[in-house]
């Protein structure tokens, strides 16, 4: 009798609730009437997804008003505008992704890598093509001209940006100066990356005469659209350090730049670090203050200070732009896909290293 | 080791507004002075014009001589650093530094200084001040763990023991339970007394059985009204205050009629 009530009882907490296959028969319905909707304008694959999405989302929405009330009807139907709304915020990512790796892997080859475009005229293309052998030429010449390009921009702007926010958070009280400071890193932050080119390249136009190109121009260019975003970083970083931290220090009778830099900058270590391997990774793909500044070559330039220097964005610029063979543009079309993806792994590398620097820079918890 | 603190006529200012007005009292060394009061009486504003930390608030600026031991804290040619150094602070919130471990905690006032120390020298210190702080039992075995993973109480205690390391011959304690158990309350007040044998000892404390327990002398701090400067009121032998006190004020605060 007992277990007989209660398999009978209904729990007041759960009645009025849809069972979980409710949403299933939504599901199928909707699926079915999209289809039967797309095939009027024309079937394709896309549209009768999208089509399913709404369908579903409106008859979600109605069973659920009907059965649950209009409170969870409209919880529903949020939910699900939010999930829609993140899928297609992922569509471009995931589209660019599959696009660079499907067309970009074919040409990552170890001789891509490791040889320069030196000596790869259009005549070579223009065999390879016709004798089907594997394209010769590669990226070295602008991977090593990335390299040296971030690394001196990341040695030019570190140093600035970690000073002026030090400035910033434990030094400037609010006064004119910070003000300014604060006012003209966001002016920065907005500067388009040609005019940084071009302001590098008149300025050194100006010191070392006119079309100075070098390695070296392309740092600075580099490092004026980098200075904001380590500053904005560093600052953010800085003042989430507890004042209470500083005030140990002070009364440990321990001198203001000592506690800066062995207790506020080591507490926030792993935060700076991260912002500027993302600042890095922000300007590692910039094209246009690079072709003002530092040019364009073909071959190997270990030299920063002198000479025109190749970088991925301006390489896979010019492959695409002017192919190597005018008649055959596909060993250039393949070498552009293959740098495309070499700088997109570039960038995730240099995002993967952030987390690691942030985990491993974190102050310890733990007994 | 042990100084004396003479305060004269001093007025603390946050940029215009007067926090504390016309303060005078005499701190013996060897002792536990408490400050007790209504919040926003400037007793911590006061303790901390007594090493200086005041100057780490902007526009916080002060009238009048702190001496130490006849030494003026606010004479020309001072460093505040060196007033730190000889008059340590310990706060209401534990703060031990989150990238040190337990011993390094220990050893910041002299390894943040950069001052060369054996590593013997070091192993003798931590134990000493760790012995001083009551802590050396229960953190022996992870001197090497982050000092973030003790409990409040053992936190607090390393603060004590941070701040005992550097030697210093003053300690003020800013409401240094308020964060605290009864048990870790208890553990930090034994320590006090074990203190007031080598230190001169200044505790700011709403806890006025705290104040009862562990000091010697009392000053009732208190403000006329919102905006006034806060005022010394009374200071006396603690068993006067608690017992006999001169002003209707100050007997009225300790009895819990206001504030």
């Amino acid at each position: 009798m007992l277990k007989v009530d209660a398999k009978q009882h209904q729990s007041q907490l759960t009645r009025n609730r849809l069972p979980r296959f409710a949403l299933l028969a939504v599901l199928f319905p909707a699926a079915i009437a999209a289809a039967a909707a797309a095939t009027l304008i024309g079937f394709n694959v896309v549209l009768w997804m999208v089509f399913t999405a709404v369908l579903f989302v409106i008859g979600a929405w109605l069973i659920t008003l009907l059965v649950e009330g209009s409170r969870h009807a409209g919880n529903r139907m949020i939910r699900y505008v939010v999930y829609g709304a993140f899928i297609l915020a992922l569509i471009p990512l995931v589209s660019v992704i599959w696009t660079v790796l499907e067309r970009g892997l074919p040409g990552l080859t170890s001789n891509f890598l490791w040889t320069s475009m030196s000596g790869v005229t259009g005549a070579v293309d223009n065999r390879t093509v016709a004798e089907g052998t594997p394209v010769l030429g590669g990226a070295y010449h602008a991977i090593v001209g990335t390299l040296q390009i971030s690394l001196v921009a990341t040695l030019i702007s570190v140093p600035i940006g970690l000073m002026s926010a030090i400035y910033l958070v434990e030094y400037g009280t609010g006064g004119p100066l910070s003000r300014a400071i604060t006012f003209f890193v966001d002016v920065m932050t907005g500067i388009p990356s040609i005019v940084a080119g071009l302001f590098a390249a008149a300025l050194f136009g100006m010191v070392f005469g006119p079309a100075t190109r070098t390695g070296f121009v392309a740092a600075v260019a580099l490092s004026v659209l980098m200075i904001p975003v380590v500053v904005r970083s560093t600052e953010e970083m800085l003042r989430i350090v507890p004042n209470e931290l500083r005030e140990a220090s002070y009364a440990l009778g321990v001198r203001k730049w000592r506690t800066i830099t062995k207790v506020v900058i080591p507490t926030a270590i792993s935060g700076i670090a991260s912002g500027v391997t993302l600042a890095i990774a922000r300007v590692v793909g910039e094209t246009a203050p690079i072709l003002v500044t530092a040019g364009f070559a073909t071959s190997i330039n270990w030299n920063v200070f002198s000479g025109w220097m190749a970088s991925l964005p301006t390489f896979i610029y010019y492959q695409i732009r002017t192919p190597t063979s005018p008649t055959n543009v596909e060993p250039s079309d393949q070498r552009a896909w293959a740098a495309a993806l070499i700088l997109i792994l570039f960038v995730m590398l240099l995002n993967l290293a952030a987390r690691l620097i942030a985990r491993f820079f974190a102050p310890r918890t733990g007994r | 080791m042990s100084k004396r603190i003479s305060v004269k006529d001093l007025n603390v200012f946050y940029g215009d507004f007067k926090a504390v007005e016309d303060v005078t009292l005499d701190i013996a060394p060897r002792s536990v002075t408490a400050f007790i009061g209504p919040s926003g009486c400037g007793k911590s504003t006061f303790l901390r014009t007594l090493n200086r930390m005041h100057e780490v608030i902007p526009g916080a600026r002060v009238e009048g001589d702190v001496l130490l031991d006849g030494d003026n804290l606010y004479g020309p040619g001072v460093d505040p650093v060196t007033v730190r150094s000889r008059i340590g602070m310990v706060f209401q919130r534990a703060n031990p530094f989150p990238t040190m471990s337990i011993r390094d905690n220990v050893l910041a006032g002299v390894k943040l200084n950069n001052k060369r120390i054996s590593s013997s020298d070091a192993d003798d210190l931590v134990e000493r001040s760790l012995r001083g702080a009551n802590l050396w039992k229960e953190v022996k075995d992870r001197l090497q763990k982050p000092g973030s993973g003790l409990s409040g109480g053992q936190q607090q205690r390393l603060c004590i023991a941070r701040a005992i390391a550097v030697e210093p011959e003053v300690i003020l304690m800013d409401e240094p339970c308020s964060a605290l158990d009864p048990i870790s309350t208890m553990a930090i007040e034994d320590l006090i007394a074990e203190l007031e044998k080598d230190y001169t000892v200044v505790i700011v404390t709403h806890n006025m059985q705290q104040a009862a327990r562990v000091s010697e002398r009392t000053a009732f701090f208190n403000i006329a009204g919102a905006g006034e400067p806060g005022r010394l009121i009374e200071y006396s032998d603690t068993t006067d205050i608690f017992n006999n006190p001169r002003e209707k004020s100050t007997e009225d605060y300790v009895s819990g009629r206001f504030g």
